[in-house]
């Protein structure tokens, strides 16, 4: 699928997990979700958030890997660790600035999405972004995310002095700013 | 008697809901091997009806793969969609049909349980007179099994008293509708959506009721439209929202009212359009006049100026939709607030164009095409008037019947439980239908199901209703028989057999059949595939409102899918109604009607001075028989909770995770808190997918719309408190997770993504 790009809109997330009940649905790991959806703090908000993984161009995973078990492919895409070179030590999982790996004890190997690579080798989309339906996740032509989105696209980011450039672009609202969320603070009584 | 001949923990652990997680064979089991057919069918669950490929090993349905073709949702899918799957192969499944027995139930041939349930039929009738069975049907079914439900009930059981668990869903904005349009039908295709300037979502949990639709919303705001939201919580579609309107619960037709005050006094009414198109405007603009926003935020507690300023938004734009759903039609006043919706858009000239209009959205998954063709207790195929002679003189012709040997309009669901409970209907075919958990006051349908002389239950699972139950006759998954829906939209659309039932399961057709056949009628209900059946509605529709003539299964899987009205094979079909103001009554005009706000059926007092609110959630579906049997689906969402605001929290010492006892004039309900600023102080939420002691409609009330005869789910007079301990129900373990205990106040942590 060349020419098609993996976008996330976090404020486009309704919560709803297909996502994740999508991913376990994966031939290479079947039952097991390798995307995540939190609540950001649903004490105060209804807002959630999926996770996958970025793709870093320069995979901080794999730099931090003692096993040399992490490796990209020619696309970019950064894969689940080699079953034969894997220790389990964790480190990638602690060193992931987005904290996507899972040291997965049952399989004893470190898991992480690829990109459906099983999918997306053989013309189809990545099977989150197909089926989510707030299309928080979206596996679509950049062309198409320019002219249709009101928010932009951006895939590098800054954690202290490292900066890290992804496949993978994460929409960012132009005039995004801080908002109380509370039902009170809309109701006429509470004035 | 129908007491269940076992305790309900005994009927559990035999016949569930257990849960499933994989597919047939386990996840490393033969369900890696290749699939011998991907099945293009829909969604078995909500309205939306999302276009799905299903996945077929050795006659299982083993997995899903997305339908990136179809245009409705184009590959998208809730999880429910994604994960529905595993509810083929699913080991509480009903292979066989059920005869009670003195120990439970106990498999039986169809014989046998055929020749019963007709022999029962005629000993009460025969007793008791025709009337004394009641039939009632589902909007899960295909159209032509619901077509079939109503011509076995008229037909061959001859019985006036027949009616679906539609009625817990559609029928208020449906009879609105028919009053203003008259056609009961969403007028504005999906794709509308995102071409409106402003969408207003009223009463509508679009995030987890109608998944799909976030992204057509999202989409319209992509494109600079802005969006309104009015509920009593801030439901996940609310994150984007432009402008929020926190609605006191039972309050939505002094809101409604109260923009169309603004909408007048500010002049930005269309008079053209209200001349040349409409009747009865002159009375309605009476009716809002004492609704200025002031009053009108003093009964609804929405700010005046957040009501000038969504009614402005609303006249102003050049197009404009109002969506709504459950949360303004399950009132005793149902009706009104969707004529309250209905008269905003007629004034403001926003209807019958493309991104202009006012849009139900339908619930179930058949709920449009089951209630349009004779399984509502008021209506014959088409959308038909029963008490319309010209429509039974039709639709008698199609069945080979006289006129007059059609019975009249029925009772609906809620009355037909309330003359089980009081002895006048003795007998019950049911099908499709989970009335103890999904109809209010659920103590009294569990008394009213025990009173019952003879009771029938056609289902795939044993639901908590099937515990009663004589005999159960084991019917067909979605994804096991071919058929149409129609879905939300309007559009007419085939579900495609993937599979065979299993066991000795039959499909709903030929149970029908079989029993119409019993009762003397064989002649009349002698298909030999559903087919048959769709080209016998096919001319009981023609001419109707909800004209299906043209429609065909040729059609819809060359055109992905009809929207009715379709009259010829040549016709295009209707995605959009109204258009150049075109209205569906004799005159070409709609109608205005005046709405007087009235006080709900159990309103708060000192004693019960909250208000209890009830819906879904995003992984359950209505009463959960398939849904609560779904592993990743019960552990998405296992138990109900209390949604409740921090500040009433606080006043009752309760904390995030504690058990709260939620209490009502019928009965109380101990569930654990889930403390949230996303809903009112005055306030509390609770889910209704569960059973017995986790069943929040033993709280709910049976006041029904005096006109739709819908029950008043959303509001219902409560008292909280923290509550002594556990209920019986609790699992041993915490399900869910304790959240820290949130102070108070303004301002800390905003998290929303919203933006202004």
């Amino acid at each position: 699928m060349s020419g098609l790009a993996f976008f996330v809109d976090p404020s486009r997330c309704i919560g709803c997990r297909s996502c994740e009940n999508a991913c376990a649905e994966c031939e290479t790991h079947r039952g097991v979700p390798m995307i995540h959806v939190d609540s950001i703090d649903r004490a105060q908000s209804i807002a959630t958030t999926p996770m996958v993984c970025m793709h870093c161009e320069n995979p901080t995973c794999a730099q931090v890997c003692p096993a040399d078990a992490i490796k990209q492919n020619d696309e970019g895409v950064v894969q689940t660790s080699l079953k034969p070179r894997c220790i389990a030590c964790s480190n990638c999982v602690l060193a992931c600035p987005f904290g996507v790996p899972k040291m997965l004890v049952a399989f004893e190997q470190m898991m992480k999405c690829d990109m459906c690579y099983d999918r997306t080798s053989a013309g189809k989309r990545p099977m989150c972004a197909t089926v989510c339906p707030s299309q928080a996740l979206a596996f679509v032509d950049p062309d198409v995310i320019a002219s249709e989105r009101r928010d932009v696209p951006t895939n590098v980011f800054r954690f202290g002095a490292q900066e890290v450039r992804t496949k993978v672009f994460m929409m960012l609202p132009p005039d995004a700013d801080g908002l109380v969320v509370d039902v009170v603070d809309y109701m006429w009584e509470a004035r | 008697m129908s007491e269940p001949p076992l305790s309900p923990d005994e009927l559990r652990a035999r016949y569930g809901p257990h849960l499933a997680y994989e597919p047939p064979g386990g996840w490393r089991g033969p369900s890696r091997a290749p699939v011998d057919r991907l099945v293009k069918t829909h969604c078995c669950f909500c309205g939306q009806q999302c276009g799905i490929q299903l996945k077929v090993q050795h006659d299982k349905v083993v997995g899903f793969e997305p339908w990136e073709e179809f245009p409705f949702n184009r590959g998208m899918l809730c999880p429910k969609g994604v994960r529905r799957y595993l509810q083929g192969s699913h080991p509480d499944r009903l292979l066989a049909p059920l005869l009670r027995a003195p120990s439970g139930f106990r498999e039986a041939t169809w014989d046998e349980a055929m020749s019963l349930t007709a022999r029962r039929i005629r000993e009460i009738q025969e007793r008791h007179g025709k009337d004394a069975v009641a039939v009632y049907g589902g909007a899960s079914l295909t159209t032509e099994k619901a077509y079939l439900m109503g011509k076995l009930a008229r037909v061959a059981i001859g019985t006036r008293h027949i009616d679906y668990n539609g009625r817990l869903c559609m029928v208020s904005a449906g009879t609105a509708y028919k009053l203003a349009f008259g056609v009961d039908r969403s007028p504005n295709p999906w794709s509308d959506i995102p071409r409106a300037e402003v969408v207003m979502v009223l009463g509508a949990n679009i995030g987890e009721c109608a998944p799909i639709t976030t992204d057509y919303i999202w989409r319209c705001r992509d494109a600079g439209g802005k969006l309104i939201v009015a509920d009593p919580r801030m439901t996940p579609i609310t994150r984007n929202a432009d402008l929020y309107l926190p609605v006191r619960p039972g309050t939505d037709a002094a809101l409604l009212m109260g923009m169309l005050h603004v909408v007048l006094r500010d002049g930005l009414e269309d008079r053209a359009f209200i001349d040349a198109h409409t009747v009865g405007f002159d009375a309605v603009a009476a009716s809002v006049a004492a609704y200025d926003p002031a009053r009108t935020a003093e009964i609804t507690g929405v700010p005046p100026d957040a009501i000038e300023k969504a009614a402005r938004w609303f006249a102003e734009a050049e197009r404009a939709i109002a969506m709504h759903a459950r949360g303004i039609e399950h009132h005793s006043k149902g009706v009104e607030n969707c004529l309250a919706v209905i008269n905003l858009a007629l004034a403001t000239g926003q209807i019958g164009r493309e991104g202009a209009g006012c849009m139900m959205i339908t619930g179930q998954g058949n709920g449009q095409g089951g209630r349009e063709h004779g399984q509502k207790c008021d209506q014959l195929p088409g959308q038909r008037s029963i008490s319309d002679p010209a429509a039974r003189e039709h639709v008698a012709r199609v069945w080979g019947v006289q006129p007059n040997d059609i019975p009249g309009a029925g009772y609906s669901a809620v009355e037909i439980m309330e003359a089980i409970h009081r002895g006048e209907i003795k007998a019950l075919v049911s099908a499709c239908f989970n009335p103890v958990v999904s109809l209010p006051d659920a103590e009294f349908t569990r008394q009213a199901l025990s009173k019952l002389e003879f009771f029938a239950v056609v289902d795939f699972f044993l639901s908590e209703t099937a515990h009663h139950a004589d005999v159960v006759l084991a019917g067909s998954l979605q994804e096991e028989d071919e058929g149409v829906t129609c879905s939300a939209e309007g559009r007419v659309i085939h579900i495609q057999e993937a599979v065979p039932p299993p066991g000795s399961a039959r499909r709903e057709w030929q149970i029908i059949c079989d029993l119409a056949a019993r009762l003397g009628h064989a002649e009349k209900f002698s298909y030999q595939a559903p087919r048959d059946i769709f080209d016998e509605l096919r001319e009981a529709s023609r001419g109707g409102i909800a004209d299906y003539a043209g429609i065909t299964y040729e059609r819809i899987d060359r055109e992905l899918g009809v929207f009715w009205p379709c009259p010829s094979e040549t016709h295009p079909g209707t995605p959009r109604l109204f258009e150049g103001g075109r209205f569906f009554h004799a005159d070409g005009k709609a109608r205005f009607v005046a709405v007087v706000d009235r006080p709900g059926g159990d309103p708060v007092s000192d004693e019960f001075p909250i208000y209890l609110t009830t819906g879904r959630v995003v992984s359950q579906y209505l009463s959960g028989t398939q849904t609560r049997r779904i592993g990743p689906l019960v552990d998405q969402y296992p138990e109900p909770r209390v949604e409740i605001h921090p500040r009433l929290a606080a006043e009752h010492g309760i904390a995030d995770g504690d058990w709260v006892d939620v209490t009502t004039r019928r009965a109380t309900m101990t569930a654990r808190a889930q403390v949230v600023r996303t809903i009112r102080p005055d306030t509390v939420f609770i889910p209704y997918h569960w059973a017995g002691a986790r069943s929040v409609n033993r709280l709910t009330h049976r006041t029904i719309d005096p006109r739709s005869k819908i029950p008043e789910y959303k509001v219902s007079a409560a008292r909280v408190a923290r509550a002594a301990g556990p209920p019986a129900w609790a699992p041993p373990e915490p399900p869910i997770r304790r959240l820290p205990v949130v102070p108070d106040g303004n301002g800390a942590g905003a998290a929303g993504g919203r933006r202004t």
